[in-house]
């Protein structure tokens, strides 16, 4: 086989479906979420440290390497990773191909030649060549599954046709496999085979509980349900639900087959007879989900206000009722406002994606960037938000910092932690620690005066200096080396500033200073 | 670095096998009446002699193929687009919900067996009658047929126009020892609701693989779904009896593993390299996709992850910390190669170019990509403060600053820092200790929904039934004393008192097993991740992890005797079994042979320590899950948010 171990991936061509797909939430993740907020901090341990010699390490091994690259690179043709290499699939892959029927279906027949020439000429290298040395016939031997592996002892000595609901005009002859009187646990076996088995026969409501009892015991989940199904459609419901409460598998297996058709009816009928009165709530609840109209969504949740939630949830279901609510003013209000043009902030920062069914928190930012100097009245106001929701101050402050952050707006930011004792005298607070305030600031970008203001408030020494080092506020790590009496620490960051810059005057001028009494 | 392995471990089956069985069976499947030329296995040849009439759910002639998303990187694996063309594939569609385009007169559809998948065909099928059209219809459902979606075939009304088949493709060989069943759902569907459709496939699998490497003379199991897979495997051998008899075996031993026995081990940030691929990367059926960023071009590449990439199989089990200097050794050494050329006559350029030329430029371009992918995992891991997060996994794994550590996971919550992160670290918490204290639990999930959104609450439901996040009983006034204690006195008491109150619900009891079978290594200085002692080094020498140790337990004493004060704990009391057969015919060899069954995924990280286990012991295991996993797979499994 050719090596066909990298299969390169043509730039700006969205990836093939087969790709995409099983990423499902960790797309939805936004992405801003994630980069913006891992400002990291102090590390000083062994991998993940940037000035670690193992990084430097690695970057040298990667230069050497870069370096081989114009020898390597410049005579390529013989190279089978290249043949295989001319696009985001490897020649001939399936998620390939799929992707070209997407992309030319009906019109460009160019993509279809090309798909054509390009598979005849290099896809059937990549995989061994489908010998077939071993015979298979042993293996299929004895596997009575149905469909086309049936080895040829089955063919004949089966007549049963493989499909399970045999009313549907199947020839006479077949018809002797299930007239015979198989017993429950015959037939649960027939079934785990995938073979024709009428249950019909199974009439009395003993026989269906055998018939059930013989697959739960057999374990497999498939023929449970097709006996559910059975079961289903003989007995009436009460009867149903009145014997599976006492057979937990069998129920549990019903209740999934019910969820995955979607028979939310009789769902809620089954957890409403076994008084399973918060499951209930919660599938009802659920079915907010498939409802993308705002204010039909809203409508729906004021329905699930009064289920039989726990006393915790049912708060939270208001909230979520509260808080729809408020988006639809909310977006109706700034979607004109916006369209206005008459409005500053929206002139200058439009808004990117509309609120609407946004969590609590995106919603207090939104409204901290929007609406910040609003008076509580307004359900727009982050003071109103704070207050409806009970947001904690930790929460509050920590997201409008960020929100005024962004908007560069350091006097918000300066007022955010300034509170007045009653003598008059202010004083600095912060409710999240002035080292989450920090990052945040650094995360948004601000001056180092500013960035420096905040480190100096950092209580702890140690996370004091190290972030003002991470962050290259000079000033604070010289003046707290000076503190420390710190020498060595002082010498070792000389190093780090800018040659002839007014930072190393200034840790020339300590260092020569006869004033401190250094302790090492 | 790159630990070898003992000159007398055994050899591994070749399992490439597994893959030309699904081809040939998928070929049979699409293959036309008349083989014109083309390729014919043999088996084939010699059933169409025999068998006389021919299953109806063949579909001669030009068809257009429409591939199930999930089905198409396995289907890449074992198949390409000629070899489909060859069996008279046409065209090739995704199955999605949208109206098809084809204009063929046959239709196959290859799928799992979803009831999603029945009312996509349906409305396909229900839409040619309605214009009057009539085209003929085959669904392949792999590995197999649920009789719920042939219920929804019926009730749509095109029972019998659309014909069904199974493709049992339920063994994809991932790697020289790593089998996957592809099953992610199995997850979902068993742990969350209870669901055992696929214990059957499992049994299907483990039978497949009876028929083709002989019987298994040890087995030994833990967990409730192990037990059914177990017993259910049995019945079929028995009642295909004959099939392995008189076989030698060539695998010795078989373990299979419930994977909520251990929760903890699949819920940690991984930090071999393998697995940090996966949680960076994500690895998907064996392959990867490298972004720009990791390749420092302007393309993506998709790459191959396995024994067959020799820079890649030289670090894959190790520690991050290792692969730097392995790697740069690697340039230098490559360099040096490079620069002996300089030195030579036209003669030896001609050997050097036409000889081992290409195997530099591989090795180049593979050495490239890692280097790529380590700085680009650096960077990611710097910027999400990695190591503050490690720190706290460990406080957790260990029992102390439990306070530090909620307020922790809070932090991340209120910052919005990803969703799965912080549902997967409020787990850990949970599942280490019992569950969380009541006032705990409910500010934790207030905050979160008010963080990502209120609908979560479906998500904490599940996470409940599920048993990963967990409040302790409010009722159990103890638990805050407990806690207490906890702080006041050492774990070592804390422990005990835990203990005693474990009867109250089904408890995780993870520090009390934790002690028991000794999984936070007592390291006295530092622990040396270049040269690892035991299996914690894949978490950097902060744990043992749980699922590996058991399985080192039991095989060191072939019973789980002794064992019965951990099982207790497991929950697991009526769950855990062994089988020994009298086989005087299996190999020493063979006896150094385990293969692993992981029922609801396994991690790379267990893999590896795995591995590390049998190159101590002179064993080899071989691996067979229903899905590779890792921390994000299991919380995701649980999301009831769906993009």
């Amino acid at each position: 086989t050719t090596t066909g171990l990298i299969l390169f991936f043509q730039s700006g061509r969205p990836l093939g479906a087969g790709v995409r797909l099983g990423m499902g939430l960790r797309m939805n993740r936004t992405k801003g979420d994630e980069e913006e907020y891992w400002n990291s901090s102090k590390f000083k341990a062994f991998t993940f440290d940037d000035e670690d010699d193992e990084l430097s390490q690695l970057k040298e091994s990667k230069r050497a390497v870069n370096s081989l690259r114009d020898f390597v690179d410049d005579d390529d043709d013989d190279d089978d990773l290249e043949r295989v290499s001319w696009s985001g699939e490897p020649v001939g892959s399936i998620s390939w191909s799929i992707k070209e029927t997407a992309g030319n279906s009906g019109s460009s027949h160019e993509g279809r030649e090309q798909l054509k020439s390009r598979n005849s000429f290099s896809s059937y290298a990549q995989l061994p060549k489908p010998t077939s040395t071993y015979s298979l016939s042993s293996f299929f031997r004895g596997r009575t599954r149905p469909g086309s592996f049936q080895s040829l002892s089955d063919a004949l000595s089966d007549t049963s046709a493989k499909s399970y609901a045999p009313e549907l005009g199947r020839p006479k002859g077949e018809y002797r496999d299930y007239s015979n009187d198989w017993s429950p646990s015959d037939t649960v076996r027939r079934l785990r085979k995938g073979k024709v088995c009428s249950l019909e026969r199974f009439r009395s409501l003993q026989d269906k509980l055998q018939l059930l009892e013989e697959a739960v015991s057999m374990h497999d989940g498939n023929v449970i349900t097709a006996v559910l199904i059975f079961l289903k459609r003989t007995l009436s419901k009460e009867i149903l639900f009145r014997e599976l409460e006492v057979r937990q598998v069998a129920l549990r297996h019903l209740i999934h087959f019910l969820k995955e058709i979607g028979d939310q009816k009789l769902l809620l009928d089954l957890f409403r007879f076994l008084d399973r009165t918060e499951e209930l709530a919660l599938s009802h609840y659920r079915e907010h989900l498939n409802i993308r109209d705002p204010d039909k969504r809203k409508e729906f949740l004021k329905t699930c206000i009064g289920l039989p939630f726990s006393a915790e949830d049912s708060a939270h279901i208001q909230d979520h009722y509260t808080l729809l609510e408020r988006q639809i003013i909310i977006e109706a209000n700034d979607r004109h406002l916006e369209s206005a043009g008459q409005t500053e902030i929206f002139r200058k920062h439009p808004r990117k994606a509309s609120i609407l069914n946004m969590p609590l928190v995106t919603t207090l930012f939104y409204s901290c960037f929007y609406h910040y100097t609003e008076a509580e009245g307004t359900f727009s106001s982050p003071i109103n938000l704070k207050k409806t929701f009970k947001i904690p101050d930790k929460q509050y402050v920590l997201t409008a910092l960020a929100a005024r952050a962004k908007l560069r707006a350091w006097n918000d930011v300066d007022a955010l932690f300034t509170t007045k004792n009653w003598l008059g005298y202010t004083k600095k607070r912060a409710p999240i620690g002035f080292h989450r305030v920090v990052e945040i600031l650094h995360k948004n970008n601000a001056p180092v005066q500013i960035l420096q203001e905040y480190v100096n408030l950092v209580e702890d020494v140690d996370t004091k200096l190290n972030l003002a080092t991470k962050f290259k506020c000079h000033d604070v790590v010289i003046d707290t080396c000076r503190d420390l009496k710190d020498r060595q620490q002082l010498l070792a960051y000389r190093s780090k500033v800018d040659k002839g810059s007014a930072e190393e005057e200034k840790i020339d001028a300590l260092l020569s200073s006869s004033q401190i009494r250094w302790k090492n | 670095m790159a630990f070898p392995h003992r000159p007398d471990a055994p050899e591994l089956p070749d399992f490439s096998m597994l893959k030309r069985l699904a081809r040939d069976q998928l070929i049979y499947l699409l293959e036309q009446q008349e083989t014109r030329g083309g390729w014919e296995p043999e088996w084939r040849r010699q059933q169409r002699r025999g068998v006389k009439c021919r299953p109806r759910s063949q579909l001669p002639g030009k068809k257009d193929l429409f591939i199930e998303a999930d089905l198409m990187s396995p289907l890449d694996r074992i198949a390409n687009v000629s070899i489909l063309k060859q069996h008279e594939v046409d065209k090739l569609y995704k199955v999605e919900n949208k109206p098809a385009l084809s204009s063929s007169e046959q239709l196959c559809f290859l799928v799992r067996p979803r009831i999603k998948n029945m009312r996509y065909i349906a409305s396909l099928v229900n839409a040619d009658k309605l214009a009057g059209r009539t085209r003929k219809y085959k669904v392949i459902f792999s590995p197999q047929k649920f009789y719920a979606c042939e219920m929804v075939l019926e009730e749509e009304g095109i029972y019998g126009d659309v014909s069904c088949d199974e493709w049992a493709f339920s063994l994809l060989p991932l790697d020289v020892d790593l089998l996957s069943m592809e099953l992610p759902e199995f997850f979902r569907d068993y742990f969350l609701e209870g669901d055992q459709r696929w214990i059957n496939t499992v049994a299907q699998a483990l039978h497949l693989l009876s028929t083709l490497y002989g019987p298994f003379p040890n087995c030994y199991g833990i967990g409730r779904c192990a037990k059914m897979a177990y017993e259910l495997w049995r019945n079929l051998e028995e009642e295909e009896d004959g099939e392995t008899k008189g076989r030698r075996p060539e695998i010795g031993h078989i373990f299979l593993l419930d994977r909520d026995v251990d929760f903890v081990t699949a819920l940690c940030s991984q930090v071999v390299y393998e697995g940090l691929v996966d949680d960076t990367f994500r690895i998907k059926c064996g392959s990867v996709d490298f972004g720009p960023e990791v390749t420092s071009s302007d393309k993506s590449l998709k790459v191959l992850l396995n024994a067959e990439d020799k820079v890649f199989n030289e670090i894959r089990n190790e520690h991050f910390s290792n692969v730097f200097g392995f790697l740069s050794q690697k340039a230098r050494n490559l360099q040096a190669q490079y620069d002996r050329r300089r030195g030579m006559d036209i003669k030896q350029m001609k050997n050097f170019v036409s000889q081992e030329l290409k195997g530099l430029k591989q090795e180049h371009r593979l050495l490239s990509l890692h280097i790529g992918a380590c700085e680009s995992i650096m960077k990611k891991k710097t910027k999400q403060d990695f190591q503050e997060l490690i720190k706290t996994e460990h406080a957790l794994l260990e029992g102390f600053n439990i306070r530090e550590s909620t307020s922790y996971i809070e932090e991340h919550i209120d910052q919005q820092v990803s969703p799965i992160e912080s549902l997967r670290l409020m787990c850990l918490l949970s599942i280490t200790e019992n569950g969380l204290i009541p006032k705990d639990y409910r500010s934790l999930k207030t905050q979160y929904l008010q963080s990502y959104g209120p609908e979560h609450l479906l998500t904490f439901s599940n996470l409940r039934r599920a048993g990963l996040l967990t409040e302790q009983a409010p009722g159990d006034t103890l638990t805050a004393v407990e806690s207490k204690v906890s702080k006041l006195v050492t774990d070592k008491a804390a422990g005990k008192i835990t203990d005693a109150f474990s009867s109250l619900a089904k408890r995780s009891n993870f520090r009390a097993i934790s002690k028991k079978l000794n999984l936070i290594p007592r390291v006295d200085g530092e622990y040396d991740l270049k040269v690892p002692r035991d299996m914690a080094y894949v978490f950097s020498g902060a744990y043992v992890p749980l699922s590996c140790r058991i399985i080192e337990q039991v095989l060191e004493r072939r019973s789980w005797q002794g064992l019965d004060e951990v099982v207790r704990l497991l929950n697991c009391s009526d769950f855990a079994f062994t089988d020994m057969t009298k086989e005087d015919k299996a190999s020493s060899e063979s006896l150094r042979l385990i293969l692993v069954v992981f029922l609801g995924g396994c991690t790379f990280s267990e893999i590896s320590a795995l591995r590390f286990l049998g190159r101590e012991k002179g064993y080899r295991f071989i691996f067979l899950t229903t899905a590779v996993t890792n921390s994000a797979r299991l919380m995701e499994a649980m999301s009831e948010v769906k993009a």
